[in-house]
């Protein structure tokens, strides 16, 4: 097992062709953070590109960010806050989760997961704020796709195909990311006491309102006492509004949105400190970073009908979940086995989606098809597609294999 | 451009025209197939008008099964196939070709679900853009992304060309807004990308079809997310004594972490081409003008007008004017909207650019744009979505003088080559077409074509739907597909490894 650093998109050319050369499959490595999400690898050597870092573009007025792939996630945000900017797609930390440290995740990490967040509605994921990559194929090829304005349709978009690849199709060595201005403050709005019917229900309510909520979710009773360090208590669970902007206009918003929901729960409000702490928290999975290894499930799916896929998944396995419906998801934290058929069968009798296993002991993760299997019709184009990138497979082969 | 060369015809599709039609007559029954030369003129171009070409059969489809087999058909076949919407692109993405069957998708109209507490609309592609809006005005929904020709342009062209609009900067372009699409492939095939869930599973297929200019499948489905309108829109109009000033005045207001719903620019000459056509009561003595929407909450409407207001006159705007109610903003609204046909009024012809700056390059640009002008002796005017720096320069020609248009087109590649090497591109969102496919090796190298083309390949190995559009040379899969394999040595041996 060797592991290559390299220390230039050249030097990151040169390990891939050698790859290519000797069939030697790569596992591509940022920082390490999301190693534990897909089929185990089956590689020798390991690609890892924490060596390529640094910022090396940001032009506040332009709204544009470029960086080299590895470069921490953590510096990029620390940089575009002493600017008031930040990535509008909240990426998501998966390190928590799988018990590792925190922030200690790359930026190409981000895109290869197409990350995202609560803010995924509004705002978009990796995918949609992507504007330019160079990237090395698995044909041992260096090539560039997009550019750093914001606005291009010239050519295929790679970079979107790319995002969400998780380093199945080309080691990407540089990125170009369009940033937004960061909101000048924010607040949440707390109902307490729903049923997660109730819930669904009432976010609804919320997201059809012309409050420009940019956060809804739900903790149920298991789940509420995990965020805030226990300082968010309430019996049945918390519904939880987010809004965001500058300050006249949350003032506006809240109020407006109080007197909406009034007839459904008392509102109450969380200040700007303790509404960023949470929204981190709950993008970041927080409430099921447990230490354990048990199965945890990220389940997308329109929001409607998702409580009624959970009542009817808790009918046949002991499972913990809370609504992140701004993020468009489930999350599910199994008690015993990963029981992916069974999620995936009520998945698809509630509407369809995706279910993907975003943490579970390799073992498990050997044995299941951790990202959604798809119709025949599409594997076929997706597997035509990869080897258009990668036809030796030697860029993380097996990772997304279903 | 106007050398453009388009695949060669061919020959044993040309001679087999009659069968072909007949056996398209089969599965499409009734009106759905045109063949009469005279019906056929109604096709032979899209909005870039320069160019012209008859295709073999024109055949209207009305069910997904039609499509497929159509496409099976021709994939068997080898029949080239152009896709075509509404026939509005602006860059020649529906161009016929002689020898392809020129399959129009207008009549897949139905919208075929609404469903508000998910906020999605599910259309079928011919749904013009703006049918999408005008299906849930009515519970205070509207679908985002609004390209000028948005009342005859379809959903289907839109995903097609990934199409953008004055709000773009805070809303999005299409690909960020269309949550699904049902396509069919060129070998007949039907695959779902995404539906009312996000980021579908695997390879994001959907990000990659959206933009991809009828190149890599049918579209016959579209979802899309909806938004709640804006409680209030309010527009501003400042005049600036200097290009440089508006631009400023544009990168302070992002600088001050304000999201405009829509700004735009114009120079003088597009400023009094305007005027003279709608007397949208715009000011004459400034060479720049800013049209600066605010829309959301009132509160939060009125707080960042009078944020944008101090931050105009520090840029020393000399105009400075704040619509008082809805009508005024259309007014506001009314001479940019119609910048198009006022400059067609001052020119026989006009031609539509459409590149993409970093936008503090706009005062070189504009400065070599005017050289330019002088040097192919032909007047320039220019709207500008200055948020995100996506410049429409209008060349003003006359096609009947002859050689004026080649001028023209000469003049609008040198500025397409002067975007791309400020760091802009070559089409914000027109699209490349016909019109920009020789200019792409401007902005791409060979590898980054081939691995362009390679996608092209994974959906469409033989070549055969919109071929001539995008790439400037296509060169085939089996070619692109070999690999270069030298003997490796370890690389940098001397780092250390772990």
């Amino acid at each position: 097992m060797r592991t290559f650093q390299p220390t230039s998109a050249e030097e990151a050319l040169e390990v891939v062709r050698w790859a290519v050369s000797g069939r030697t499959p790569l596992e591509v490595i940022g920082g390490g953070t999301r190693r534990g999400v897909g089929r185990p690898v089956a590689a020798q050597h390991a690609l890892d590109l924490s060596g390529l870092c640094g910022v090396t573009l940001y032009e506040p007025e332009e709204l544009v960010l470029s960086a080299r792939a590895g470069t921490p996630l953590s510096e990029i945000e620390a940089l575009l806050a002493a600017s008031g900017q930040q990535l509008a797609f909240e990426p998501m930390d998966h390190a928590p989760l799988a018990g590792g440290e925190a922030r200690k995740g790359t930026i190409g990490g981000v895109l290869a997961a197409n990350a995202s967040g609560p803010r995924r509605i509004k705002a978009g994921a990796a995918r949609d704020h992507v504007l330019g990559i160079h990237a090395v194929s698995g044909r041992g090829e260096a090539f560039k796709s997009g550019g750093r304005v914001v606005k291009n349709v010239t050519g295929y978009d790679l970079a979107k195909v790319v995002a969400g690849s998780w380093g199945t199709l080309a080691a990407v060595t540089d990125v170009t990311f369009k940033v937004l201005p960061a909101a000048e403050t924010e607040a949440t709005l707390v109902l307490r006491g729903l049923s997660e019917e109730e819930a669904a229900n009432a976010m609804a309510v919320a997201m059809t309102s012309s409050g420009e909520v940019s956060g809804a979710a739900h903790l149920p009773e298991t789940v509420v006492g995990k965020v805030l360090s226990g300082r968010l208590p309430g019996w049945r669970g918390a519904t939880l509004l987010r809004l965001e902007g500058f300050a006249p206009s949350v003032a506006y918003r809240f109020e407006k949105l109080a007197a909406l929901l009034a007839p459904v729960a008392a509102p109450e409000r969380l200040e700007a400190q303790d509404s960023r702490s949470l929204w981190r928290e709950i993008r970041d999975c927080v409430p099921f970073a447990d230490g354990t290894h048990k199965p945890v499930w990220r389940v997308s799916m329109a929001p409607s009908s998702g409580h009624r896929m959970v009542m009817a998944l808790r009918m046949e396995a002991a499972v913990d979940a809370f609504y992140d419906w701004q993020g468009g998801l489930i999350w599910l934290r199994m008690e015993a086995e990963a029981e992916a058929q069974a999620l995936r069968r009520q998945v698809a009798a509630h509407g369809g989606g995706h279910a993907t296993l975003v943490r579970a002991p390799a073992a498990v993760r050997a044995a299941l098809p951790v990202f959604q299997p798809q119709p025949p019709a599409l594997a076929g184009l997706s597997a035509r597609l990869r080897e258009q990138f990668d036809p030796l497979g030697i860029l993380n082969p097996g990772r997304m294999d279903v | 451009m106007s050398g453009l060369v388009m695949p060669a015809p061919d020959g044993a599709t040309l001679r087999n025209r009659d069968e072909i039609v007949a056996d398209m007559r089969i599965i499409v029954p009734g009106e759905g197939v045109v063949d009469t030369e005279h019906s056929m003129r109604a096709f032979e171009t899209d909005g870039l008008t320069a160019y012209r070409q008859l295709p073999l059969v024109v055949v209207l489809p009305q069910t997904v099964a039609q499509v497929a087999r159509i496409l099976k058909y021709c994939n068997d076949r080898n029949i080239r196939v152009v896709p075509r919407g509404a026939g509005t692109s602006l860059s020649g993405g529906a161009l016929p070709l002689a020898d392809a069957v020129l399959l129009v998708m207008s009549r897949f109209n139905r919208i075929l679900d609404i469903d508000y507490a998910n906020r999605t609309v599910t259309a079928q592609p011919g749904v013009t853009n703006l049918g999408i809006t005008d299906a849930v005005r009515h519970e205070g929904f509207y679908y985002a992304p609004d390209p000028s020709s948005q009342i005859a342009c379809s959903i289907g062209g839109n995903v097609a060309e990934n199409s953008g609009g004055v709000h773009c900067l805070k809303y999005g372009l299409t690909a960020n807004n269309v949550l699904g699409v049902e396509m069919v492939l060129m070998s007949g095939e039907v695959v779902r990308l995404g539906g009312k869930h996000l980021d579908a599973e695997g390879y994001d297929l959907l990000g990659v079809v959206t933009g991809s200019e009828g190149l890599l499948g049918v579209v016959t489905e579209v979802t899309v997310r909806i938004l709640k309108a804006p409680e209030t829109a309010r527009a501003v109009l400042l005049g600036f004594p200097s290009n440089e000033q508006a631009g400023q005045c544009v990168a302070d207001i992002i600088g001050a972490g304000i999201v405009p719903g829509g700004m735009e620019m114009m120079d003088a000459p597009a400023i009094r081409a305007a005027e003279d056509f709608v007397h949208a009561g715009y000011p004459l003595d400034v060479e720049a003008l800013l049209i600066v929407e605010l829309d959301g909450p009132g509160a939060e409407v009125d707080h960042l007008i009078g944020r944008v207001e101090a931050i105009a006159r520090n840029n020393g705007s000399t105009t400075c004017r704040v619509s008082q109610c809805e009508a005024e903003r259309l007014t506001f609204w009314a001479g940019r909207k119609a910048a198009f046909p006022a400059v067609g009024r001052i020119s026989p012809d006009y031609y539509c650019m459409d590149g993409t700056i970093p936008r503090k390059e706009l005062p070189k640009v504009l400065s070599g744009m005017r050289e330019m002008s002088e040097k192919y002796g032909l007047g320039v005017a220019n709207v500008f979505h200055a948020g995100d720096g996506n410049l429409h320069p209008l060349i003003l020609y006359d096609a009947n003088v002859p050689g004026e248009l080649e001028r023209a087109e000469a003049f609008g590649a040198d500025i397409l080559r002067l975007c791309v090497r400020v760091g802009g591109v070559l089409t914000g969102e027109h699209g490349v077409g016909v019109e920009k496919r020789d200019l792409m090796p401007e902005m791409f190298s060979e590898d980054d074509l081939a691995q362009q083309m390679r996608v092209k390949c994974a959906f469409d190995p033989g070549h055969l739907l919109n071929p001539g559009k995008m790439f400037p040379q296509l060169h085939r899969c089996a070619e692109l597909g070999r690999m270069h394999v030298r003997a490796g040595q370890i690389p940098f041996p001397d780092i250390p490894r772990f």
